[in-house]
């Protein structure tokens, strides 16, 4: 297990703020957000031609530049940290690690290539109106049609579902209950009798969907009733992943309340001379610093073939929860009253905190997860 | 350095040993003879029973010795850190008188700073020390002193002079502490435990030649021990040293030198919370299926990982020779917390039965020994204010608290009254 960031892994993280400094300031954030697809094609070019950030964890075999956890995670956290609006998160989180954990290896030479070059942007459907993230909950069904798939039913919270290229749905056979009998499906995002509507989410840099599927073709994944496995180890995955960014954004926190207190005058001198802002700043500090610790750990574990990773992931997911929302809190805090309002900037990120706390379970249910892996 | 020299220093601890080492000797016979060789403490110079050996050989040292069975000099209590600031403060008649004893464990120590009006201000001492014209006579109190009893010797940081500012008014002694003016109260804590003293002094006398560096220079010498103190409670861990189990007159003798030593200390690992009894406790009270108990199970976990976790980073960070980050500085603040939610999460666990202690109380009374200790944790070696501090400042680069009391004469500065 490594506890530091190699020489060339900072090099790469420093490349990678570098660019998304000078390509995703907050004017663009704010541009972009107002939009309905929440980016635009230019900016997702830039980032694969000159960084190729979505290539980073796919096997060379498949076009990638096959790097682990630990690479892919600078790029989010550093992702979180600006606020970068693209679907990096769905497009190599969830609909590329969907596809290496559960499509054939003749899918993925088909399917991979595209992703890591970022022509095709992917994203994974598994969340319907009730029953968030649990394979259990799972009510879309598929049905055997000639030599392919139908899908009939509706999934809902689907990150950038509304202009992915290629969903990845978890879907069910009818009549089969729990995790039996489910599978995962490519479903191409034009496809005939797919609706797709983008949902009003209070963060808007994370643009969500609802899709409805209507006799929808689809094309199997790796083995028929096996996608229940498949979607879990994504769902582990996506926890580690989505805490490391989580991390980052709450960091860039930090260090913006800190600046502000530092130049804020009131009472004749700075505000960070007052001890209540001091030590509101050392907790701070304390909070992001554990909540940094296990999202690093999560993905080295991830590395490892850790058998503790999936506890680990979620141990990093409630702890970026707690941390990166009350860090959000305090943030606001220092800022005072224009901390509340919407010019100010501090909002993004109080948002996103708030989405990313819920996305994929929020902090109650990873510590339950957890501790039923550690303590049944 | 180099791994041909770590070999050739391996080699030669090796071939000393072997002529050497012998488990039937005295404990006190077996480390004069350590400290002659110097190998006892390799890393000091030559000239004071060192090898002079870079810090980075002393763990291969260490190894061989392990590996030989063989006992070192004198690692518990007050004593090392005295070696320590001796060595580099102190004069050769100091160095002469004192250092063969502190590592043979002859001489016993403590460090006599705190005192009842000065605690997080440590420098705001007023132990006075006067100087009559042929030594120096003291008069004060101090407080928080750890093996008071069983000392010899004292390191002393007392005031001489009231005219110059709060700092610069410090001198450093060693205090003879059997003499009539020095009288030692054990103090009882909230957990029925007695770890430390109050020393009452009254025209207590200290020779010239036991005067540490230059008078006025008494704060630079207590930091220096304070740094030691903090090396010594990170590495080793003073209380949960272990002696070997061999039979031979010198481990006997090392076992009752480091019961002694640690008794004080039993308490140590119940004020840190004892995160490690917590599943255990859970799963045999029936706990672990009440579902409120298992999130605050599970966020005590959360905490207690991170934290481990980013203590490694920290260190990971100093092995490769780089600077730690701001990762380093939140260990001690990250300790309070676990200490906290871990008393929190054994009371719920325990229920009813929190109300109890003693023999009769859950798991012998541990239970009851960590809801008492715990508050321990966010006072000792540095409050959790002070820490806030150090982090807001030190870290942060926010503006330093404003110091009432800066260059003001002493004798001017409010001051509690100790009666």
């Amino acid at each position: 297990m490594k506890f530091s960031f190699s020489p060339e892994q900072e090099e790469f993280r420093g490349a990678v703020r570098r660019f998304l400094a000078d390509r995703s300031p907050t004017k663009e954030v704010r541009r972009l957000m107002a939009t309905e697809a929440g980016w635009d094609t230019a900016g997702w070019k830039a980032l694969n031609s000159e960084l190729g950030l979505c290539a980073v964890r796919i096997p060379e075999a498949f076009g990638g530049h096959g790097f682990g956890f630990g690479e892919h995670c600078i790029v989010l956290e550093e992702m979180g940290r600006a606020l970068a609006c693209a679907p990096y998160f769905a497009s190599t989180v969830l609909g590329a690690g969907a596809l290496l954990n559960g499509a054939s290896a003749a899918q993925q030479a088909a399917l991979l290539p595209g992703i890591a070059s970022g022509d095709t942007v992917a994203t994974l459907a598994a969340a319907e109106d009730r029953g968030g993230w649990n394979a259990n909950a799972t009510t879309l069904a598929a049905t055997k049609s000639g030599t392919g798939w139908r899908l009939n039913g509706h999934k809902s919270f689907v990150l950038d579902g509304h202009t992915a290229d290629l969903i990845v749905v978890l879907a069910r056979a009818p009549g089969s209950t729990g995790t039996a009998g489910l599978s995962l499906f490519a479903v191409r995002g034009h496809a005939a009798g797919l609706g797709r509507r983008a949902l009003a989410t209070m963060d808007a840099t994370r643009k969500l969907a609802r899709l409805e599927f209507a006799d929808v073709d689809a094309q199997l994944l790796g083995d028929e009733g096996a996608g229940a496995a498949a979607f879990e180890r994504t769902m582990v995955e996506a926890a580690a992943c989505l805490s490391n960014e989580m991390v980052g954004g709450a960091a860039r926190l930090r260090e913006d309340a800190l600046a502000y207190a530092k130049m804020r005058i009131q009472f004749g001198r700075p505000i960070a001379a007052f001890q209540s802002m001091k030590h509101k700043q050392a907790d701070m500090l304390l909070e992001v610093e554990l909540a940094k610790s296990a999202a690093y750990y999560a993905a080295a574990a991830l590395d490892d073939g850790d058998a503790d990773a999936p506890a680990v992931a979620s141990l990093a997911k409630a702890g970026a929860s707690d941390a990166y929302l009350q860090t959000a809190i305090h943030a606001i805090q220092v800022h005072g009253g224009i901390g509340f309002t919407w010019d100010h900037d501090t909002h993004l990120w109080f948002k996103r905190a708030k989405s990313s706390e819920v996305m994929f379970g929020d902090a109650n249910e990873h510590r339950e997860r957890m501790l039923r892996l550690w303590a049944a | 350095m180099s791994e041909a020299n770590e070999s050739a220093v391996r080699a030669e601890v090796r071939a000393w040993l072997e002529a050497n080492w012998d488990p039937s000797l005295s404990l006190i016979e077996w480390r004069n003879r350590l400290v002659d060789s110097g190998w006892g403490a390799p890393s000091w110079p030559r000239q004071w029973h060192g090898r002079d050996l870079p810090a980075g050989l002393v763990p291969a040292v260490d190894e061989e010795f392990a590996r030989a069975g063989a006992v070192g000099v004198a690692k518990v209590g007050i004593r090392v850190m005295a070696a320590a600031v001796l060595l580099a403060h102190g004069t050769d008649d100091q160095k002469r008188r004192f250092l063969r004893r502190s590592l043979t464990g002859e001489d016993a120590w403590c460090q006599l700073f705190s005192e009842p009006g000065s605690g997080s201000d440590v420098a705001g001492a007023s132990t006075r020390a006067d100087f009559d014209g042929t030594k120096w006579i003291v008069n004060g109190q101090k407080l928080w002193i750890s093996g008071a009893q069983k000392a010899d010797w004292g390191l002393l940081l007392a005031r001489t002079d009231w005219n110059r500012p709060k700092h610069a008014g410090l001198s450093f002694f060693v205090i003879d502490m059997h003499q009539p003016g020095v009288v030692v109260q054990p103090l009882q804590q909230m957990n029925g435990h007695s770890t430390f003293n109050q020393v009452f002094i009254t025209d207590a006398i200290v020779p010239p030649e036991n005067q540490v560096d230059a008078i006025g220079n008494g704060w630079a010498v207590a930091t220096t021990t304070l740094m030691h103190e903090r090396r010594i409670s990170d590495g080793i861990g003073r209380w949960t040293m272990r002696a070997s189990e061999r039979a031979g007159r010198v481990y006997e003798e090392e076992r009752v030198e480091i019961e002694i030593a640690l008794a004080p200390y039993k308490w140590y690992p119940n004020r840190a919370g004892r995160v490690d009894l917590v599943l255990p406790r859970a799963k045999e009270t029936g706990a672990i299926h009440d579902p409120v108990i298992r999130q605050e199970i599970a966020k005590l976990l959360v905490l207690a990982k991170s934290a481990e976790w980013t203590g490694r980073r920290a260190r990971s960070a100093q092995e490769q020779g780089r600077p730690q980050g701001p990762e380093g500085s939140i260990g001690k603040l990250a300790a309070s917390h676990i200490a906290r939610a871990a008393a929190r999460v054994h009371t719920a666990i325990s229920g009813a039965d929190a109300l109890l202690t003693g023999p009769a109380s859950p798991l012998d009374g541990t239970i009851a020994e960590i809801l008492v200790s715990v508050p321990a944790t966010s006072i000792a070696g540095g409050t959790d204010e002070i820490q806030r501090n150090i982090i807001s400042e030190r870290v942060l680069g926010m503006p330093r608290e404003a110091d009432a009391d800066k260059g003001k004469p002493y004798k001017d500065v409010p001051r509690n009254v100790v009666g």
